[in-house]
C-alpha cells in the first residue's frame, strides 16, 4: 500500500511539474492542483498508514489501545486541502482576469513588465 | 502575561473583521487601521522589553502543552523581528492615510493590510512548523490580493509570476513538513530540534533540509529563485511595494535562519557551503540587475535581492559573529528598504513618475526629500556612520576572520555597485534639470505633504539612531545570536523543562 501510494505521489509530482512548465495559463493551474494532491499524499504516506483502526477510544476504556491510525497527518491534510482549495480558486480568477487583460493565454506574452523600457 | 504574545496575531484579525463590515465607511476603516497599527507598535515593544529583561515567553494555545499543542514563542530573535516589522508597518499605515486611491480603499484594502500583518506576526511567533506553513499562506494570500487589487494590466502580469512561484514554494514547504513528521513524529520546532539531534545523521534529513532551503529560498528571493520579485514588486501602488519590500522576503530569511539554527544543525558544513555560494550569486546578480534599470522602484526591487545575499552570507559563514551580522543586517534593512520605497513614492507624488529619464530637479524643489533619500540610500550602500555600514562591516569582519576572502570580496564589490545605483537615482531624479517636455503641473497641498513626509522622517531617524548607537544594537544582536547558536534555552522554555 505504501509503495503504491509513493509511486502515485511520484507520478503526480512529475505530471504537475510537466504541466507547470508548459506555456499555457490553464495548464499551470492544473499542474498546481496536481502538485497539492501530491503533497497531501506525501504527508499521508510518510505519516505511516494503519488501515482499519480509527483513533477512537472504545466504550468503557480510558485510553487508546495500540495499534491505531495517527490522526495528526489527517488533520494536516485537511488543513492543507482547505488552503489549496482557496488558493486554486483565487488563482483561477486571477488567471482569467489576466487572460481578459492581455488577450492571450501564452506565458510568453506576459513579459512586458520585465522589459527595461516598461513605464518609460 | 503569556497572553500578551497572542495579541500581535489577534488584534489585526479583529481589526480586519471590523474593517470588512465597515466597507462603505472608509474614514472609520482608516481610523481603526491606524489605531491597530499604533497598538501593535506598543505591544511589540512591550514584548521586546519583557523578553530582553526576563526570559522567553511561551504561550500554549488552548492549554495543550508542547509538543502536542501549538505554541507561540517569543524569544529574542522573534521579538526583535516583531519590533522592527511593526515599526515599519506603523510608518506604512501612516503613509497610507494620504496616499492610497479611493477605489482601492473600497476594495477591502485595509482588511488586507491587517491580515497581511497577522500572517507576518504569526510567522515570527509560532513555534510549530506546520503552523508556520499556515501563517505563510495567510501572508501569501493577503499579498496576492494586495498585489492584484486595482486590476491594472501590469499588476496582473506581475502577479501571475508572483503567485505561481510562491505556490511552488508552498508545495516544497508542505512536502518538507510531511517528511519531517514522518521522520520524527512531531511538528513542534523545539521538539524537532531534540529529536533530530538525537537521531543518526541520514541522507533523508539532508534532503528534507534542502526542501526547506528551496521553499524559504523562493520566498526570500535568493539566486536562482528570485525572478518573481523584480517582475512584480514595481507594479502595485508604492505603499504596497514598500510593505512587501520591508517584510515579506525577510520572513523568508527569518524562517531560513530559524530552521537552520534550530532544527537542521547536524550537518552544517553541508548546508553552509551551499548557502555561501547562493549568497555570492544573489548579491552579484541582484546588484547587476539593478544597474541596468531606469525606474526607481525596479532599481530598489533588484536591490532587495542583492541585500538578501548579505543576510544569507551571514547564515552561511556559520560563525557567531557572522550570524550577529546577519541579524543586524535584517534589522537595518527592513527599515531602510521600506523607507527608500516611501521616498520613491514622495518623488512620484511631486513629479508624477518613477521613470528616471522623465524625472529631475527634486532636490531643487524639495531639498528636504534629498536629505531623506540620501540618509537611506547611503545607509543601504554602507557609508559610515549610517546603520548599513556597521551591518556590512560585521559580516565582512566575520568573513575575514575565517579567511573566506573571496565571498568578502564579492560582498564589498556589491557594496560599491549599490552605491553606483543609489547615485544614479540621486543624479537622475534629484540633481539634474527635469526635461522640459516631462514637466507636469501637480498640485500638492501642504497638509498632504507634511502627512506623507512624517513617516519617512520617522524611519530615517531610526536609521540614523541605529548608526549612532551601533554599539548597543550590536550588543543586542549578539544576545539574539547567543539565543540562536545555543538553543537549549529555547527548547527548555518551550518544553517546560527545568534547566539544570
Amino acid at each position: 500500500m505504501i509503495l503504491l501510494l509513493s509511486i502515485l505521489a511520484g507520478i503526480l509530482v512529475s505530471a504537475g511539474i510537466f504541466l507547470i512548465l508548459r506555456r499555457s495559463l490553464v495548464k499551470i493551474i492544473l499542474g498546481f492542483a496536481l502538485l497539492t494532491h501530491a503533497a497531501n499524499l506525501i504527508i499521508f504516506t510518510s505519516g505511516k498508514i494503519t488501515p482499519g483502526k480509527a483513533a477512537f477510544i472504545k466504550k468503557g476504556s480510558e485510553s487508546l489501545s495500540e495499534p491505531f491510525a495517527d490522526p495528526v497527518p489527517q488533520a494536516l491534510i485537511l488543513t492543507a486541502i482547505v488552503i489549496s482549495f482557496g488558493i486554486t480558486a483565487f488563482a483561477l480568477v486571477l488567471f482569467k482576469k489576466a487572460y481578459k487583460a492581455t488577450g492571450s493565454d501564452d506565458i510568453d506574452d506576459y513579459n512586458t513588465t520585465d522589459s527595461i523600457k516598461h513605464n518609460i | 502575561m503569556d497572553f500578551l504574545i497572542s495579541l500581535p496575531v489577534i488584534l489585526p484579525l479583529f481589526s480586519a473583521i471590523l474593517c470588512v463590515f465597515l466597507r462603505d465607511y472608509v474614514k472609520a476603516q482608516k481610523t481603526i487601521n491606524f489605531v491597530t497599527a499604533s497598538l501593535l507598535l506598543v505591544i511589540s515593544f512591550t514584548i521586546g522589553h519583557f523578553v530582553y529583561h526576563d526570559d522567553i515567553i511561551v504561550l500554549n494555545s488552548g492549554n495543550w502543552s508542547a509538543p502536542f499543542g501549538i505554541v507561540l514563542v517569543a524569544d529574542l530573535f522573534a521579538s526583535s523581528m516583531l519590533m522592527v516589522s511593526n515599526l515599519v508597518y506603523f510608518a506604512v499605515v501612516f503613509y497610507t492615510l494620504n496616499n492610497i486611491d479611493k477605489e482601492r480603499e473600497k476594495l477591502y484594502f485595509y482588511p488586507l493590510l491587517n491580515t497581511l500583518m497577522m500572517g507576518v506576526n504569526g510567522a515570527f511567533l509560532t513555534g510549530d512548523i506546520f503552523n508556520l506553513y499556515v501563517w505563510f499562506e495567510v501572508m501569501l494570500i493577503s499579498s496576492f490580493v494586495l498585489i492584484t487589487i486595482g486590476g491594472e494590466k501590469s499588476q496582473l502580469e506581475g502577479a501571475i509570476k508572483y503567485v505561481t512561484l510562491n505556490l511552488i514554494s508552498s508545495f516544497f514547504f508542505l512536502t518538507g513538513v510531511g517528511f519531517l513528521y514522518g521522520l520524527t513524529g512531531t511538528l513542534n520546532m523545539a521538539d524537532l530540534s531534540v529529536q533530530i539531534s538525537n537521531s543518526e545523521p541520514s541522507v533523508l534529513i539532508d534532503t528534507v533540509s534542502l526542501l526547506f532551503l528551496a521553499a524559504f529560498g523562493i520566498k526570500s528571493a535568493v539566486f536562482p529563485l528570485f525572478f518573481w520579485l523584480p517582475a512584480s514588486y514595481h507594479t502595485p501602488p508604492v505603499v504596497v511595494s514598500a510593505i512587501f519590500a520591508g517584510l515579506l522576503t525577510k520572513v523568508g530569511v527569518y524562517s531560513l535562519i530559524r530552521v537552520f539554527t534550530l532544527i537542521f544543525t547536524q550537518n552544517t558544513s553541508f548546508t553552509s557551503d551551499i548557502l555561501v555560494v547562493i549568497a555570492g550569486f544573489t548579491m552579484i546578480t541582484g546588484v547587476l540587475g539593478a544597474a541596468a534599470q531606469n525606474d526607481i522602484r525596479r532599481i530598489l526591487s533588484f536591490h532587495i535581492v542583492s541585500q538578501i545575499g548579505y543576510m544569507i552570507m551571514g547564515l552561511g559563514l556559520n560563525t557567531a559573529l557572522a550570524l550577529t551580522g546577519s541579524i543586524f543586517y535584517i534589522l537595518h534593512h527592513i527599515i531602510v528598504k521600506t523607507n527608500l520605497f516611501l521616498v520613491g513614492g514622495l518623488v512620484d507624488k511631486v513629479k508624477g513618475s518613477f521613470a528616471l529619464p522623465k524625472l529631475g530637479g527634486v532636490y531643487k524643489a524639495y531639498p528636504f526629500f534629498g536629505v531623506l533619500f540620501l540618509i537611506s540610500a547611503l545607509s543601504l550602500a554602507g557609508i559610515p556612520p549610517l546603520s548599513g555600514f556597521w551591518a556590512k562591516f560585521t559580516i565582512a569582519k566575520a568573513g575575514v576572520d575565517i579567511s573566506a576572502y573571496f565571498i568578502v570580496g564579492v560582498a564589498l564589490l556589491t557594496g560599491i555597485l549599490t552605491l553606483f545605483s543609489m547615485m544614479k537615482i540621486w543624479n537622475e531624479a534629484f540633481w539634474k534639470e527635469q526635461p522640459a517636455d516631462c514637466v507636469q503641473v501637480i498640485k500638492v497641498t501642504k497638509k498632504d505633504l507634511v502627512l506623507s513626509v512624517l513617516p519617512v522622517v520617522l524611519l530615517a531617524s531610526v536609521t540614523v539612531l541605529i548608526g549612532v548607537f551601533a554599539g548597543s544594537v550590536f550588543e543586542y544582536a549578539e544576545k539574539v545570536t547567543a539565543g540562536l547558536t545555543d538553543s537549549t534555552n529555547y527548547i527548555n522554555a518551550v518544553l517546560r523543562r527545568i534547566s539544570e
